[in-house]
């Protein structure tokens, strides 16, 4: 699995990856999971809608909220009032 | 013998003062030329922007469906499907995201929303335009509603001009008349 970042000015970045059956990875995606959170970022996986060829984000506030199939998490600043 | 000193001294100075003023100027110059050259250095590499933009794209195409990325590709925008049946938004890069009726084309809303890096020297600068999308996308399809909430609802026309809106809704039903005869 991989989390990406949005970078202003640049596109988006590999934060870090890894299996996250293999416990040293896991510890080290919930690190980074829980870093880019508190950075304000918020965290979302591109997923398909169920029973459609149409595509949605799921938005994730917890770790343990990332879907098992996930192969990717994607980190972009939070959203505020124009 | 002190003031002899002194007035060697003095002597020295005055004569050095030419030489010294030239180092002192010759520094200055240095420093302003090489902060001269950082500056267009920083302003000046016109390929930054594009390959973020570049980056941005690909992982818009890789997260949307064929026929919104077709969408974007060929018109400039995406349109969401509202959760709400009958309620669909325009997702434009860095403008407000657009409510709209499809079955009217009557418009709604204008919801001004943007994600801001807060974090460190990054700030103040944007996301690509591609990323701007995707992250109004990802918002929109995850979340609707906290999106919506953290917006500010504003009628038509506050930023988004909607004569360009409903030129853009007639392109968008030009564009699928062609696709669906394309396809059939």
């Amino acid at each position: 699995m991989k989390f990406l970042r949005m970078r202003p000015g640049h596109g988006e970045v590999l934060l870090t990856e890894g299996d996250p059956e293999v416990r040293e990875d896991e510890e080290r995606l919930i690190e980074e999971f829980r870093r880019q959170l508190d950075e304000g970022m918020w965290a979302a996986v591109p997923t398909h809608a169920p029973g459609s060829g149409r595509r949605q984000a799921v938005m994730i506030h917890d770790y343990d909220e990332i879907p098992s199939d996930a192969d990717r998490v994607i980190f972009f600043p939070r959203a505020s009032g124009g | 013998m002190l003031f002899t000193v002194l007035a060697l001294t003095l002597v020295a100075l005055a004569l050095a003062m030419p030489t010294l003023w030239r180092e002192l100027s010759a520094v200055r110059h240095r420093r302003a030329k090489s902060a001269k050259r950082r500056e267009r250095r920083a302003i000046a590499d016109p390929g930054r922007e594009r390959r973020a933009e570049q980056r941005a794209r690909e992982l818009l195409r890789s997260c949307v469906n064929d026929e919104e990325w077709a969408m974007y590709r060929d018109l400039g925008f995406i349109r969401v499907r509202g959760s709400t049946p009958g309620y669909a938004y325009l997702v434009y890069p860095h403008k407000p995201v657009v409510a709209y009726m499809p079955e009217s084309g009557r418009l709604l809303n204008e919801y001004c929303v943007e994600f801001p890096d807060m974090s460190g020297a990054i700030a103040g600068s944007r996301l690509p335009d591609s990323d701007d999308v995707l992250a109004k996308w990802m918002a929109l399809t995850g979340d609707e509603r906290r999106l919506i909430r953290t917006a500010n609802m504003h009628l038509p026309g506050r930023q988004v001009d909607p004569g360009r809106v409903r030129r853009d809704l007639w392109r968008l039903a030009q564009w699928e008349r062609q696709r669906s005869s394309a396809r059939s």
